[in-house]
């Protein structure tokens, strides 16, 4: 039996409001599997279970505001015997769709005694089925029935408010989320003695590749330039490990695997970097699909929990037009960032010649408690030689 | 399909692409990135949508092309 807590979140948040339970007492779970919804300062977020098993209770309540590693669960292992006999929803009768929900059919005295629930608390079939339905134990629940037994309107009382649509508090939604990132980046800036190294790649090889590729390729299966940029820096991850891990208590732990996290600037002035999980192994066409999912998830404020925690180094572009570079803020506990100005034609000297050629700048910083400038210039000088011979991304 | 028929579906598709928009504050002049802060991963998003609801292939070349919702109305009626 395991206990099924709440996730870590991001270095910015400690705190996620449950919003939503998606499975119920009775439901099997496999890792990965989303459980539960929580609405964070950074959109409402998706939660994952990590064990496989059978769900045997839910021990947080709706409308519960909870920290880091509360228990949301109750996990019983495949094949674990239960501890006591799995509450199941009760059967919906058969006249139940024809039948209004008039809260008046509750004051109706019942026909039987409520039944007491394994767990010894008297309620009625109605108000199981509901507390069920919504994801509220009955444990939370003061009964206003005869004997003190849970009836439905106990329930409906405990029901947590309908959350406001995104476009009507959005502006509270985006003040929230900027003292997230104040937070997070002030404890960066004050804890992490960061070191810069800048770099300026010629793109030619990339863009001549990419216009050749995209050109009788079907719109969704377009690569973009930033996804070449995200395959090159996986790939000399591998081979520069100090920029890729977590920095803890005992210091740095390389990661071997490399999520790289992918900042996404939202409308109005929010930004997300949820993690692209094994970015080295993903083919390119796998890796853009997955830039374009977390795109549009991070829009709808869809993320899951491990695409907010499981970052071990971030990418953030400019885009297709703007300043020719930008130096970052590490996410912590990450201890590197690599950061692109806009793409396109730059003074490059080729054959001792100038001339005008695609190009893009990236800055890395980096933790200087980690490492210094020979590696951080080594890890850029890696991502412009995997950029030469972009068909081998 | 009407100029208008189809401004109003791209602005469904856009929307679509990018919940956090109100589909009643986007102008017909609303330029995708410089108005709406948009970014190139949601265009293809876009683009990919469109192609699917209209049947129109769309190539990067023309991408100025749809950059508004009454460029795209314009651009595409002449396509459908």
């Amino acid at each position: 039996m395991a206990v099924f807590k709440m996730p870590s979140l991001g270095a910015d948040m400690e705190a996620g409001k449950l919003v939503e339970w998606l499975v119920k007492p009775g439901d099997t779970v496999k890792h990965g599997d989303v459980v539960a919804v929580v609405e964070t300062q950074k959109g409402a977020i998706e939660i994952e279970v990590f064990e496989d098993g059978v769900v045997e209770k839910l021990v947080a309540e709706l409308g519960q505001s909870l920290p880091v590693g509360a228990p949301l669960a109750i996990i019983q292992a495949p094949g674990e015997a239960a501890e006591a006999p799995t509450q199941t929803a009760p059967p919906v009768a058969p006249q139940a769709p024809a039948e209004p929900a008039a809260p008046a059919a509750e004051a109706a005295p019942p026909t039987a005694p409520p039944a007491a629930t394994p767990s010894g608390i008297a309620a009625s079939p109605a108000a199981k089925a509901r507390a069920a339905e919504l994801g509220i134990a009955l444990e939370s629940l003061t009964g206003s029935g005869p004997g003190g037994a849970i009836v439905l309107s106990d329930v409906e009382t405990k029901k947590p408010a309908a959350t406001p649509s995104p476009a009507q508090d959005r502006g509270a939604y985006l003040a929230e989320m900027r003292k997230a990132i104040a937070a997070a980046m002030a404890r960066s800036k004050r804890e992490i003695p960061h070191y810069y190294v800048t770099h300026t790649i010629d793109l030619s090889a990339a863009s001549d590749w990419l216009s050749a590729a995209n050109a009788d390729r079907p719109p969704e299966e377009r690569i973009l330039m930033g996804a070449l940029l995200m395959k090159a820096m996986a790939l000399a991850a591998r081979e520069e490990k100090a920029v890729n891990g977590h920095f803890g208590e005992d210091g740095f732990t390389p990661s071997a695997a490399i999520h790289l996290g992918l900042a996404i600037a939202l409308r109005g002035g929010g930004l997300v970097a949820p993690a692209i999980l094994d970015a080295d192994k993903k083919s390119l066409q796998d890796l853009m699909e997955a830039m374009r999912d977390l795109t549009m998830r991070a829009r709808a404020g869809r993320l899951k929990s491990s695409e907010m925690s499981m970052a071990t180094l971030t990418f953030s572009a400019l885009g297709e037009s703007g300043v020719e570079a930008m130096a970052g803020i590490i996410v912590p506990p990450q201890v590197a960032i690599v950061t692109a100005g806009a793409p396109g034609l730059q003074a490059l000297v080729r054959d001792g010649e100038v001339i005008a050629a695609q190009a893009v700048t990236l800055t890395l910083a980096a933790d200087h408690r980690v490492s210094d400038g020979r590696l951080g210039s080594k890890f850029l000088t890696a991502i412009d030689a995997k950029l030469q011979t972009p068909e081998e991304l | 399909m009407t100029e208008d028929e189809i401004r109003s579906a791209y602005i469904e598709e856009l929307v679509r692409v990018a919940p956090d928009l109100d589909p009643a504050e986007i102008a017909g002049s609303d330029h995708l990135q410089d108005d709406l802060e948009l970014d190139s991963m949601d265009i293809l998003n876009l683009v990919i949508a469109l192609n699917q609801r209209f049947g129109v292939a769309i190539a990067e070349a023309d991408y100025p092309q749809i950059a508004t919702p009454d460029l795209a109305a314009a651009f595409l009626a002449k396509r459908v």
